[in-house]
């Protein structure tokens, strides 16, 4: 286990990782008074619960968890005076590969996550809210059952908080090694108890049809301690942060083949994958360039640095201009990573070099979603199952000629067939790595060989 | 055969099942957590003992046992060792580190470390080791966990002394 340094870049903005191996800094609630810990949520009390969603929109958080959702228009779905309870989920089931963010805001600032999750329970009137984290997260749920008590014991949970009238209980939920319960409704019926068959959208949205059918805002981790800094700053001066329609600041998971992998937080859309890589995370491994990036956790389609993207830049007159770049010089938002053809998905960055066999790359990322299927949507269950299959038997040299378009039509055939987005989460590195490196998977293909499965990873 | 639940364990069932006051079931995987980290896995006993528990029946409870990949049917070793297997882990190395693992743990590779066989045990029941997806550590890799630890950036030269410390 080697030492890792992790102090801030310069060209960081920290916001919500301020804490994050900060010297002298503890996960306790006393070091979080020193701070200034549990202002925000004293400040929110002399607010109206709807001036807070309002500050929310008007700041234009997007949700951090990978689809981007404008995290005050979720809000807004709640209707204020509804017969029904309505109740909140902290999704803390961080599983997207490449994503390793929430793990130390729970592990070294959870005080943060509670502040802006009383914050949003308040915002949105729950009065019964859950933190749902991953069971391979086991000392993260302790420390959070501990912060849990120490707001409790300080009268930041429970009946009447702070005098407000309003009550509230967190309680945390532990998962148990299922990929598919990252998926909201699959983390509803999860938590119903219930096998985390993901539902149908819709009907079942969650803010209409959620958990135990009531009304139910589902959000990130990090999209809830944003709600703290956007109470403390206004949604006005927190948009100014990043670019319209990508404001904020957003953490940065990298991993892969660069000399110095790591979490970072920038400005939305204030770095380039070029910037990050060679700037921040210096650069490439010696003697080694860059091949591919897949820029949001592994579901995002891949991007090959030898392509062109075409991405459209605001001109210092407002207009806005269509560009031709390389792979480098794309700024990492949502809307940029969305036009480029891929997306900002969770904040993980997985970069690969020259040296990376690309049927090896898919054929991972394969086993990981044939693993992680539910099982409940035949195009699902199986196409995973057979492109893992396909990669696998290619990669032994026992691939045919038509592997490589079977592969894509495998891909082709799941995704927007399914009840959830898990279905375009499967296809979309099968058509993306064959699309891009095509002439490696007709090569590899063609290889003869050991046919009898040996594996040599 | 019939589940002994210890008093200690059942009240911290019960105080489990106090969390979810709208729905008794959504207490299913939180029991199945408490009761296999008392006996390390769960029987059938124990499915049939959650199911009078919640009020549920025990084809409700076997549903969620098999869905969930850290609910065991089976004893796992003494300690526990889970490699972590996808791709950024994998780019550093997790494949070579599950085979050292297992030559030092003394455990035969036979099932390759493929998802849903029987766990790799070692002869003596020391130890046990799993291949699983994405431990959210990507930048650190390979990362593994022992028990409830967690060890990122381990190479394979560090695995004898780190086994030595689980005896």
């Amino acid at each position: 286990m080697v030492s890792i340094a992790r102090t801030p870049h310069p060209r960081e903005k920290r916001i919500i990782f301020k804490n994050i191996d900060r010297p002298g800094w503890t996960n306790e609630i006393e070091c979080y008074f020193r701070d200034g810990g549990y202002e925000e949520l004293k400040k929110a009390f002399t607010m109206k619960p709807e001036q807070i969603v309002n500050e929310v929109k008007a700041s234009g958080l997007r949700g951090r968890g990978g689809a981007g959702f404008p995290c005050g228009v979720k809000w807004g779905f709640i209707k204020p005076g509804g017969s029904k309870p309505v109740y909140l989920i902290c999704n803390a089931d961080e599983s997207e590969p490449g994503t390793f963010k929430d793990r130390y805001i729970i592990h070294q600032d959870p005080h943060q996550l509670l502040e802006g999750m009383i914050i949003s329970c308040y915002a949105v009137n729950a009065r019964l809210a859950y933190i749902y984290i991953r069971g391979e997260f086991p000392e993260g749920a302790k420390i959070l059952e501990r912060a849990l008590a120490e707001a409790k014991e300080h009268g930041f949970l429970g009946k009447n908080i702070l005098g407000s009238g309003f009550d509230l209980e967190i309680y945390v939920f532990r998962g148990a090694g299922a990929y598919i319960c990252g998926e909201e409704t699959g983390l509803i019926e999860s938590m119903e108890g219930k096998r985390p068959y993901p539902r149908i959208k819709p009907p079942y949205f969650p803010a209409a049809l959620g958990l135990y059918m009531c009304p139910t805002i589902v959000n990130n981790v990090e999209t809830l301690c944003n709600v703290k800094h956007i109470v403390r700053i206004g949604g006005a001066e927190y948009a100014k942060m990043g670019k319209p329609n990508n404001t904020g600041t957003r953490l940065l998971c990298v991993s892969g083949d660069v000399q110095k992998p790591g979490y970072y937080e920038f400005e939305v859309g204030g770095i380039t994958i070029g910037e990050l890589i060679n700037d921040i995370c210096g650069g490439m491994k010696p003697g080694r360039t860059l091949k591919a990036v897949i820029p949001g956790g592994s579901s995002a389609k891949l991007m090959s640095a030898k392509d062109r993207y075409k991405i459209k830049t605001k001109q210092p007159d407002g207009k806005m201009v269509e560009q031709e770049v390389g792979l480098e010089d794309i700024p990492i938002d949502f809307d940029t990573l969305a036009a480029a053809g891929s997306m900002a998905g969770s904040g993980g960055v997985i970069v690969m070099d020259d040296t990376r066999d690309m049927v090896w790359v898919l054929n991972n990322i394969n086993e990981f979603y044939a693993h992680e299927s539910c099982g409940q949507c035949t195009p699902c269950r199986e196409g995973s199952l057979w492109m893992k299959k396909i990669t696998e038997r290619m990669l032994h040299g026992g691939g045919v000629e038509q592997d490589t378009a079977t592969l894509k039509s495998v891909a082709d055939n799941i995704a927007g067939r399914t009840i959830c987005a898990f279905g375009e989460a499967c296809a979309w590195p099968t058509q993306s790595f064959v699309a891009k490196f095509r002439d490696e998977f007709v090569a590899t293909a063609g290889k003869k060989g050991n046919t009898n499965g040996s594996t040599n990873h | 055969m019939k589940m002994e639940i210890p008093a200690e364990l059942e009240a911290k069932i019960d105080e489990a099942i106090a969390q979810y006051p709208i729905s008794k079931r959504s207490a299913t995987l939180p029991l199945l957590h408490l009761i296999q980290e008392h006996f390390g896995y769960i029987e059938d006993a124990a499915i049939e003992w959650v199911a009078g528990k919640l009020s549920i029946q025990p084809i409700n409870v076997l549903e969620v046992v098999t869905f969930y990949p850290m609910i065991r049917r089976e004893p796992a070793g003494k300690h526990h060792i889970r490699v972590c297997r996808t791709l950024s882990c994998a780019m550093a190395g997790s494949y070579e580190l599950l085979d050292t693992f297992c030559k030092h743990a003394r455990i035969d590779r036979q099932h390759n470390g493929q998802h849903g066989a029987h766990l790799l045990k070692s002869e003596d029941g020391k130890y046990s080791i799993e291949f699983v997806e994405c431990l959210a550590s990507c930048g650190f890799g390979p990362v593994c966990m022992i028990n409830d630890d967690f060890y990122e950036a381990v190479s394979q030269e560090e695995v004898p002394q780190l086994l030595a410390k689980y005896q």
